[in-house]
């Protein structure tokens, strides 16, 4: 987020680099159930973006000390290959990879039932393939769908998208241009049934009322993401749907 | 890994199924399990793969960077290879450092790779004494059911053979292939009993008490092995992995093109 | 016979999916939030009389008091033993509720890791400590045969309208087989004649969702195993 930058990242007409308008997200995909020994998972492809979640659970919870008598615990674990990024990626974890496992851990603990499973825990890996910014957001997304795929309880599906600042234009979904040379970026994650904020991050510079607008784009484009998630889960069990049906 | 219990019922059945030469999921015993490969799936990487061996699946992904030789060797590029066996493959593995499994794992896959001169390394040179390129090979397991070592060795190959020098992103000349000269593969079998079969999946591996990895190259000559596991194997059992991993061997090179 | 085309097609829905705003009673796998009912769970919307529930497509056994169900010994302690039963907790298994009198100490010498059991679920409280029993009839350690692994959520359609699925599999085959509410079968018997069974077991896991399943699985077994098609009606467990 240099702010500082030749390249023109959006050009008279209004369009950026990628040939998007300030209010369009990169094209997303998302196919759950890709992984045999998973409980849940989810593949998602958003831009060049390329994920891979994973969920482990309910069981028994590990280090047993974190364990609670009342209810599971979230733990996740966001990390990246080290050759999803241009300079190869030194392997394991770093203070970056921490704290956004954290955010997204909290993120999930809105919506799964975990009072359903006291002493348990439930864990979420994501692991980024490929990395174009906006991870954080598209391994959100992505951990949702899993967690619903290994038919964990939970109030709501989260989806997740950034916005932010470049050449002084408010853009949804930064790619990594944007993202390394703009001026802000406002990643969100919203339960859609009732629109509260779950996940909400900010660096960068922005008025007020850019910062509205921005807020903004990131909510309408969340419901979007919401949309493609939910078909994915359907996708994937439309075959099982006549099962229930000629149960009677 | 190794507090993982496999049922009575299950270890007896695949004992018993053993004994008539068959197998759970059907094959036989010098059957190996169907390969899929997606090459140059990720493109942030330099070259890439990612590999099914039955529903074990691997991804590896291939970083050249220009880097400082090694003191004695100043005309020669470098190849490091990682192995990780993340917990989204199998409820096993735990997150952490690299555990001694993984890093057998990489070590014997690196050997393949570098005692069967798949890469020319003499041709990584930049500038002798001060620069080459330095070749990193990162492997994840996505999905552990048994046999990661040929599956991580299918990977690592495939991404390799797929790989770009991306000397232009240096200003180092034209982009161009790694330079690779050979297609090592490594065929794994394990004991169960008194029998010898290959490819084993997580349920036969995990009752098996010895493993034996053999590494050929192009020519069917031999360019890496290890022996694993607590139990023992026979001069005879030596003898059927090295004749199988010479014919298998051949089979894959024609898979995997 | 009576046609009931007239019951309306259910929907697949996921978590947060608004079920009902008209006041219906909510049942399994939803919540209730400001008088309307969502799912909690991805599943297949189903309604009955004047209640609306989730029927999950997915999701882990959860033990309930007077399950049976297919154990392994994953640990041994001094009195009691551990035991996987397929459920997000291993339950374990006390000395007290073993079919013999074991001495402090003495634990292995019944019941060793990797030995298979059948258990009943004695009782499952708040915090989801379960209580398991070997103490029942019937209940006890099995050998031999083989064991196939189904997703609880279709234990159901092995068992059949009032058991009549899995009785008509042990009639084709000859075989001993138990359901574990846990999604763990056990199948014994001949040889030929449990890879049959197991195998009209995964058709029915495969194909769970197809009509007329109880004669197309009969028609299987009786094409894999043709003696048993003439002595049909004779069937003893």
């Amino acid at each position: 987020m240099s702010g500082h930058t030749d390249m023109v990242l959006v050009n008279d007409e209004g369009l950026r680099i990628d040939g998007r308008t300030a209010e369009e997200k990169r094209p997303i995909k998302i196919e759950a159930g890709v992984l045999s020994n998973a409980d849940g998972s989810a593949y998602l492809e958003i831009g060049k973006n390329k994920v891979l979640a994973a969920v482990y659970g309910p069981r028994e919870c590990h280090p047993r000390h974190l364990q609670d008598p009342t209810k599971a615990i979230i733990q996740c674990k966001y990390n990246m290959e080290a050759f999803s990024v241009s300079d190869r990626k030194r392997p394991g974890p770093d203070r970056r990879s921490i704290e956004i496992s954290k955010i997204i851990a909290e993120a999930l603990e809105k919506v799964v039932l975990t009072e359903l499973f006291p002493r348990a825990s439930i864990d979420v890996y994501i692991e980024i393939l490929q990395a174009n910014a906006g991870t954080r957001c598209a391994g959100l997304t992505a951990a949702s769908v899993a967690l619903a795929d290994a038919g964990i309880p939970m109030r709501d599906i989260i989806p997740a998208i950034a916005a932010g600042k470049a050449d002084d234009h408010v853009l949804l979904d930064l790619n990594k241009e944007e993202d390394n040379f703009g001026q802000a970026d406002v990643p969100l994650a919203i339960v859609p049934s009732t629109d509260e904020i779950v996940l909400l991050q900010m660096d960068g510079n922005m008025t007020r009322e850019e910062f509205d607008h921005a807020i903004d784009l990131a909510y309408k484009a969340c419901h979007e993401v919401y949309d493609v998630q939910k078909e994915a889960l359907k996708k994937r069990y439309t075959s099982m749907k006549e099962e229930v049906d000629s149960d009677e | 890994m190794s507090d993982f219990i496999i049922s009575e019922i299950k270890r007896d059945h695949i004992l018993k199924l053993l004994c008539e030469g068959k197998r759970e999921d059907g094959r036989g015993t010098a059957d190996i399990r169907k390969i899929e490969t997606i090459v140059g799936c990720i493109e942030s990487a330099d070259g890439s793969a990612r590999v099914k061996l039955g529903k074990t699946e691997i991804i590896a992904g291939v970083k050249i960077v220009p880097g400082t030789p090694f003191g004695d060797s100043p005309d020669v590029g470098v190849l490091t290879t990682g192995a990780e066996l993340i917990p989204m493959a199998h409820a096993s593995f735990e997150s952490g450092p690299p555990s001694e499994t993984a890093i057998e794992l990489a070590r014997v896959v690196d050997r393949g790779i570098r005692e069967s001169g798949m890469i020319d390394v003499s041709q990584l040179c930049i500038e002798s004494g001060k620069e080459v390129w330095m070749c990193f090979i990162d492997m994840y397991a996505l999905d552990y059911d048994g046999n990661l070592f040929d599956a991580a060795n299918l990977a690592a190959v495939c991404a390799l053979k797929n790989a770009i020098i991306p000397a232009e992103q240096y200003g180092k000349g034209k982009n161009r292939p790694l330079p690779v000269t050979c297609t090592p593969i490594s065929i794994t079998s394990v004991k169960i009993g008194n029998d010898l079969i290959l490819d084993p999946n997580f349920d036969e591996e995990m009752i098996s008490s010895a493993r034996m990895t053999v590494t050929t190259d192009d020519n069917g000559n031999f360019r890496a092995m290890q022996k694993g596991g607590k139990g023992s194997i026979t001069r005879d059992d030596l003898s059927l992995c090295l004749d199988r991993a010479v014919e298998k061997g051949k089979e894959i090179r024609k898979i995997i093109g | 016979m009576e046609k009931r085309s007239a019951r309306p097609a259910r929907e697949i829905v996921v978590p947060g999916d608004l079920l009902d705003d008209s006041g219906m009673n909510a049942g399994n796998n939803t919540y209730v939030l400001d008088g309307n009912v969502y799912a909690s769970v991805l599943g297949v919307k189903n309604i009955f009389q004047n209640n609306v529930n989730v029927i999950p497509l997915g999701g882990c056994y959860m033990p309930s008091t007077g399950d049976t169900v297919l154990g392994v010994i994953i640990d041994i302690g001094p009195s009691n033993w551990l035991v996987d039963i397929n459920a997000p907790y291993p339950a374990p298994l006390h000395v007290n509720e073993v079919p013999w009198k074991v001495e402090f100490g003495d634990t292995s010498r019944y019941l060793n890791l990797g030995n298979v059991v059948m258990l009943k679920v004695l009782m499952v409280d708040e915090s989801k400590k379960i209580q398991v029993t070997m103490k029942d009839s019937g209940l006890r350690r099995i050998e031999g045969g083989q064991i196939v692994e189904i997703p609880h959520s279709k234990v159901s359609r092995i068992i059949g309208k009032s058991g009549s699925m899995i009785q008509m599999i042990k009639n084709l085959t000859d075989c001993r087989i138990f359901v574990g509410q846990n999604g763990r079968i056990w199948v014994d018997g001949d040889d030929e004649n449990t890879d049959v069974a197991v195998a009209a077991i995964k058709m029915i896991e495969a194909n769970a969702q197809s009509s007329n399943l109880t004669e197309k699985v009969k028609e299987f077994i009786e094409n894999k195993l043709p003696q048993v098609a003439d002595e049909d009606d004779n069937g003893e467990e």
